[in-house]
């Protein structure tokens, strides 16, 4: 899943590779190449990580895949400040050069590796169209997907914190009207959001789904034009990849309880995150 | 029909599009949609736009919401100077990378003081809790710290050199809480020097017209307010609660 090139080749070799990069003296120590191209640190749990995650496998985009356990607090460990002081997933590093926020770092991925015109349009009114889906999710459907995955799932069974049932209707209501949205403004009668083929703001909205669909909700139920959609963008993306990425969030429900002591680490940017 | 751009200069995000539109010669028609009368819940303005937001462009048969957005389509259909948008991979990353941050690091939290320090309390005679500004401002502070450590560190603008998308759309946003008067500029000289920077780069002469609307709004008689407007607004009061 994800392991790029370099890793685990014989020792003999290293005198061909190029200088280890300063920030990783432990991969000399542990007999390991130095890193080659992109590294993506990723959390699968998270929205924005699996439309990086699949974009890139998609694309056949090398990339060394970096795990950072959410649920473990890895991205609160100094190490990972070290990487990201936002401390957040998903971050792309390509040498040097670190990036966060996913819309940034599947655009860079788009120009650094020439990918199919169709997920980012050249033409001028179709790349816009792309971008306002891509700036518009960021305050609607992502904070609505976020919101209902955490209130109906992850604070109860993860964090211990229970939900009153007004609060997830709210949630689930809310939810339900940008969804409406999405149908009504975005996808309206044609196949993709954008236009007649897929592009990055299909997959980004397809993985923002995911989260309701993994805390149980029925998100495509009534929705018979969404249900298309969906089936289009898993399809466009390929059935195999589209299950592998979400394999994580549709068995959040079952999530093991928080170590309490990462619970408090966690507790204040959770609310602050979901607000 | 030229372009149009539904605008009120209320907004951070219309500011952003006019003065940039402005500062590039780019021709348009200015069709103001007076948030503070609720125009932007009328049936004109909701056939341009069903969502009720601003700004919108209009470019023929073209409709084009999200300031963002409407921003990349004007640079790359006027051939704008490249510092905008520089196309150098990791500096066009870097502006991305804000572009994207900057809706829930900065122009929520800064949008929110205007509300808690004027509009809630001119609108619903009431306060916001003392608690909740706290809150607020103290997220705010621990943003702006990012902003300068992430984004501008030691550089004149955020690319570098030269002027930039992100910077015109950080300042815009940074001035909201002026219309409230609050300054988040004091006592912060890093920032107080950037901003300046950025107010030559565009013009003070631009950069003051553009924000009249947001520095005159306390002058603002609110009794004028639509009462379905100003139900709505007291909704949003008891989020603060």
């Amino acid at each position: 899943m994800g392991r790029g090139r370099g890793v685990g080749r014989a020792a003999g070799r290293q005198s061909q590779l190029p200088p280890y990069c300063v920030r990783c003296p432990w991969r000399r120590e542990a007999g390991l190449p130095p890193t080659m191209g992109l590294e993506l640190y990723l959390d699968l749990l998270s929205q924005p990580c699996r439309a990086v995650y699949i974009f890139a496998k998609k694309n056949s985009i090398p990339f060394e895949l970096r795990t950072v356990d959410l649920r473990k607090g890895q991205h609160l460990s100094d190490a990972f400040a070290q990487i990201s002081p936002l401390q957040k997933v998903p971050v792309l590093k390509d040498g040097d050069f670190t990036l966060t926020e996913s819309v940034a770092i599947l655009l860079y991925m788009t120009r650094k590796y020439k990918v199919p015109d169709h997920w980012y349009p050249q033409d001028l009114q179709a790349r816009a169209r792309v971008d306002e889906y891509l700036a518009w999710q960021h305050m609607a459907l992502r904070r609505n997907c976020l919101r209902a995955l955490w209130h109906k799932v992850m604070l109860p069974v993860f964090l211990g914190e229970p939900v009153s049932p007004e609060m997830l209707a709210a949630t689930l209501a809310e939810l339900d009207v940008t969804l409406q949205v999405l149908e009504d403004k975005f996808l309206q009668d044609k196949a993709f959001l954008a236009g007649p083929h897929v592009s990055l703001a299909d997959l980004v909205a397809i993985t923002e789904l995911m989260h309701p669909v993994g805390a149980g909700c029925q998100v495509f139920e009534g929705r018979p034009k969404l249900a298309v959609w969906r089936q289009r963008v898993e399809a466009a993306v390929g059935e195999v990849l589209f299950q592998e990425a979400h394999e994580v969030i549709l068995k959040a429900k079952h999530s093991q309880p928080a170590d309490p002591t990462i619970k408090q680490k966690m507790m204040s940017r959770v609310l602050a995150m979901i607000q | 029909m030229g372009l149009e751009l539904y605008l009120d200069l209320l907004s951070a995000s219309c500011r952003a599009v006019y003065i940039f539109a402005k500062k590039n010669g780019i021709p348009f028609d200015f069709q103001f949609v007076d948030l503070l009368k609720g125009h932007h819940h009328s049936k004109e303005y909701i056939e341009i736009n069903p969502l009720r937001k601003l700004p919108s462009l209009r470019d023929g048969k073209f409709i084009l919401s999200e300031s963002v957005a409407i921003l990349f389509y004007l640079c790359r259909k006027y051939s704008t100077p490249s510092h905008w948008y520089p196309p150098d991979l990791h500096t066009r990353a870097r502006v991305d990378e804000f572009m994207a941050w900057q809706h829930t690091a900065i122009q929520l939290p800064m949008n929110k003081i205007l509300w808690i320090k004027l509009l809630i309390p001119m609108i619903t005679g009431e306060e916001v809790p003392a608690e909740k500004t706290e809150q607020m401002l103290a997220e705010v502070r621990n943003n702006l710290k990012l902003f300068e450590e992430k984004f501008l560190q030691d550089k004149m603008f955020i690319t570098g050199d030269c002027i930039s998308l992100a910077d015109l759309v950080a300042l815009v946003e940074m001035m909201q809480p002026m219309g409230g008067n609050h300054n988040i500029f004091l006592n912060n000289s890093k920032l107080a020097d950037w901003r300046m920077r950025v107010e030559l780069a565009l013009g003070s002469g631009l950069f003051w017209e553009a924000h009249q609307r947001l520095m005159t709004l306390a002058e603002w008689d609110c009794s004028t307010l639509d009462p379905w407007v100003k139900e709505r607004i007291c909704n949003v009061l008891q989020k603060f609660k």
